[in-house]
C-alpha cells in the first residue's frame, strides 16, 4: 500500500502545481494519473508534444512545460497510468495500474479532475466521425494526428483554438458553425469591464480570429436547428442562419460549447454541489480553500468552476498551501502571506470569464433537444423518453435511471447527466438545484475482478512479510 | 473498414509494430494511443451498441465517453486510454458481452 501526506488526483494544472507547492511545503505527494504523461488535456504530453509540434499548438500549451518539469522534486510520487476508481473513508484511495488494482492511504485528498466537455446533444451526434473538439486537438497534442473535411459546430474561444492550430498543421477546417448570436454578443459588454483586465484573453481572441480569417476559413455564425448527417458516418452537417438553411458535406464533425466541471469524484463521496446559473453546470461547494464539507479532501482547478488552466495553476498552489497550514507544516500567516500573490493572479484570471461566459452561451438549440434526439448516449435514451418520465411523475434524474436506464451505462452519466437534469428541470418547472443530479456510486471507473484480486494477492503479501 | 482514412499523422514517423484487428493485420506506430493509431489506418466504427446495434466510434478521447470501446483478451477496454504494444489482439466488442465494460 502507498501512503502519503496528500494524495493529488489529477495531474492537470491544478493537480501538478498543488503537488509542487506541497512538496516544497515539506509534505509526502503521491500523484495519481489516468494519463502515461503528466499535463491533463490542456497540456497533455507536453513534454513530447512540444518539441515536435509547439509551433502548431501554441505558446500557451508550451506554458505547460513549467509545471511538468517542476514535478521531479523528491517529496512527489508521480505514478502514471493509474485510473482511480474508488475512495473510501475519504483517505483511501483505490486505483488501477497496469491491469492490478492498488491502495493509497493519504491524509489530505485533493481532487483535480478538471473538467469534461458540455454534452451537445444534436441529431447524429453519436454516428462515428461526430467527436468533441476536445478530442480533436488531444488527438493533434498527443499523437500528432489532424482531421481532414472537419466542420467545427458550437462556440466558444476553444473552437478558435483548434481550428487555428488545424490551420497550422496544414490541415484547416471545412468551416466554423457558431451558435453564439450577435445578441450574445451585446449582453456580453456589460461585462467588458471586467474584461478589460483579462485583456490578454480578448487580444488573443481576437488574434486567433484574424488568423482564421486569414488563411480563408468560414465562420457561420448565430446556427440553429444543427444536425448530423450520416448513415454509417457522419457525412454532412445542416443548420440554419438567418431562415437560410445550409449543408456542408464533411467528414469529421467537432461539437463543443463550452466545459462543466468533472464532478464524478466529489459526487462519490457526497460533498455537496450547487448549480451554477452562469456557467449552465453543476459545481462542488468548496470554500475559497477549496476545502469541502468531507474535511480531508479538497478541490482545485475546473473540478471546483471552470476558470481555465492559468487559474486552475494558481487555485492548485493556494489549496496546497491550505492543507500545509492544515497539516501543521506552515502557520496562517505564512499561508496568508504566500497566497496573496496567487489571489491577485487569480483575479486577472478570472477577470475575462464572465465576458466569455455570456458572449458564448451553451447552444440551446442542444440544452432543449427535440425529442427525437438520442440524450443518453449509452443506453441510447431519447431527450422525449426523459420528458414522458417527467410526464409520468419523475422529478429528477436518479428516476430516470429507473425508468428509461438514462446514466447507467459504462460512461456513468458523464455525457448525459447535465441533459438529463436540464430537461427534467424544464419540463417539470423546477429548478435545476431540485431536480438534482445523479448519484455516483463507485467504481468510478470500470475494474474486473481480476484486477482486485490482484490487490487481495499483493495485501496477503505484505501481511506474510 | 474503410480502406481510406480522413484522420492524418503530421507528426515524425515512428517505429511500427504488427497488431491483429479482428482478422487483418495493421501496422501501428509503437507506444502511441490506441485509438488515434486505429482511426490513422482507417478502423471505423470501433464497436456497435448493444441496444440498437448503431455503430460507434471515438468521440471524448479522454476516457470519459466509452464509445472507443474495443475488445482486447475477452474484456472490453477504452481504446483511447491503451498504448499500442506489438501483438495485440484486438476485437470488435461482442453485442452480448458490450455490457461489461
Amino acid at each position: 500500500m502507498h501512503s502519503a501526506d496528500l494524495i493529488v488526483i489529477g495531474a492537470g494544472p491544478a493537480g501538478m502545481s498543488a503537488a509542487r507547492r506541497a512538496a516544497g511545503s515539506g509534505l509526502s505527494v503521491l500523484l495519481l494519473d489516468e494519463q502515461p504523461a503528466p499535463g491533463g488535456q490542456i497540456y497533455r504530453d507536453v513534454d513530447r508534444a512540444s518539441k515536435t509540434r509547439g509551433a502548431i499548438l501554441g505558446s500557451d500549451f508550451i506554458d505547460g512545460l513549467a509545471l511538468t518539469r517542476r514535478l521531479a522534486h523528491d517529496n512527489i510520487t508521480h505514478l502514471r497510468g493509474a485510473v482511480v476508481w474508488q475512495i473510501e473513508e475519504a483517505t483511501r484511495v483505490n486505483f488501477t495500474r497496469n491491469g492490478k488494482a492498488e491502495l493509497a492511504e493519504g491524509r489530505r485528498i485533493l481532487l483535480a479532475t478538471g473538467a469534461l466537455e458540455r454534452p451537445m446533444p444534436v441529431p447524429g451526434w453519436t454516428l462515428p466521425g461526430v467527436m468533441t473538439a476536445g478530442a480533436a486537438q488531444i488527438l493533434l497534442k498527443q499523437s500528432g494526428i489532424a482531421c481532414e473535411r472537419a466542420v467545427l459546430v458550437g462556440s466558444g474561444p476553444l473552437l478558435y483554438l483548434v481550428a487555428t492550430q488545424m490551420v497550422r498543421a496544414g490541415v484547416p477546417p471545412l468551416a466554423l458553425v457558431e451558435t453564439q448570436t450577435k445578441a450574445d454578443l451585446a449582453r456580453s459588454l456589460r461585462h467588458l469591464g471586467g474584461a478589460l483586465r483579462g485583456w490578454p484573453y480578448l487580444l488573443k481572441g481576437l488574434r486567433m480570429l484574424w488568423e482564421l480569417r486569414r488563411a480563408g476559413i468560414v465562420r457561420h455564425v448565430g446556427a440553429t436547428d444543427i444536425a448530423v448527417e450520416g448513415d454509417r458516418s457522419a457525412s454532412g452537417v445542416t443548420f440554419r442562419v438567418g431562415g437560410i438553411e445550409h449543408r456542408i458535406a464533411c467528414d469529421t464533425v467537432l461539437l463543443h460549447h463550452g466545459v462543466v466541471p468533472n464532478t464524478q469524484a466529489a459526487r462519490s463521496i457526497d460533498i455537496p454541489h450547487r448549480w451554477d446559473d452562469a456557467q449552465g453546470c453543476f459545481a462542488p461547494e468548496c470554500d475559497e480553500w477549496g476545502r469541502t464539507a468531507v474535511s480531508s479532501v479538497f478541490i482545485a482547478g475546473d473540478g471546483a468552476g471552470i476558470g481555465g488552466a492559468r487559474a486552475a495553476a494558481l487555485a492548485g498552489e493556494l489549496v496546497a498551501l491550505e492543507i500545509a497550514r492544515d497539516l501543521g507544516g506552515m502557520t496562517e500567516r505564512e499561508r496568508d502571506a504566500e497566497a496573496r500573490p496567487l489571489r491577485s493572479g487569480l483575479g486577472a484570471e478570472r477577470a475575462a470569464r464572465s465576458f466569455i461566459d455570456s458572449a458564448y452561451p451553451p447552444y440551446a438549440g442542444a440544452l432543449a433537444p427535440a425529442d427525437d434526439t438520442i440524450v443518453c448516449r449509452c443506453e441510447e435514451v431519447t431527450a422525449g423518453e426523459i420528458r414522458r418520465t417527467a410526464g409520468l411523475g419523475c422529478l429528477g434524474p436518479n428516476q430516470a435511471k429507473a425508468f428509461v436506464r438514462a446514466g447507467m451505462g459504462p460512461c456513468q452519466g458523464r455525457y448525459c447527466g447535465l441533459s438529463v437534469t436540464r430537461i427534467l428541470s424544464d419540463t417539470n418547472g423546477i429548478p435545476p438545484d431540485e431536480t438534482g443530479y445523479y448519484r455516483i456510486r463507485p467504481p468510478l471507473k470500470p475494474v474486473t475482478l481480476g484486477e482486485i484480486a490482484a490487490l487481495a494477492e499483493h495485501e496477503t503479501a505484505e501481511v506474510g512479510k | 473498414m474503410k480502406p481510406d482514412s480522413t484522420f492524418r499523422e503530421i507528426g515524425p514517423q515512428t517505429d511500427r509494430v504488427t497488431v491483429r484487428f479482428g482478422s487483418s493485420e495493421l501496422s501501428l506506430p509503437r507506444g502511441e494511443n490506441l485509438a488515434g493509431a486505429l482511426l490513422v489506418v482507417g478502423v471505423m466504427p470501433f464497436r456497435h451498441t448493444p441496444l440498437s446495434g448503431a455503430p460507434r466510434g471515438p468521440f471524448c478521447m479522454m476516457g470519459a465517453c466509452y464509445d472507443c470501446l474495443v475488445e482486447i483478451d475477452g474484456i472490453n477496454r477504452q481504446a483511447c486510454m491503451l498504448q499500442v504494444t506489438e501483438g495485440l489482439q484486438i476485437e470488435r466488442p461482442s453485442i452480448k458481452g458490450a455490457g461489461n465494460a
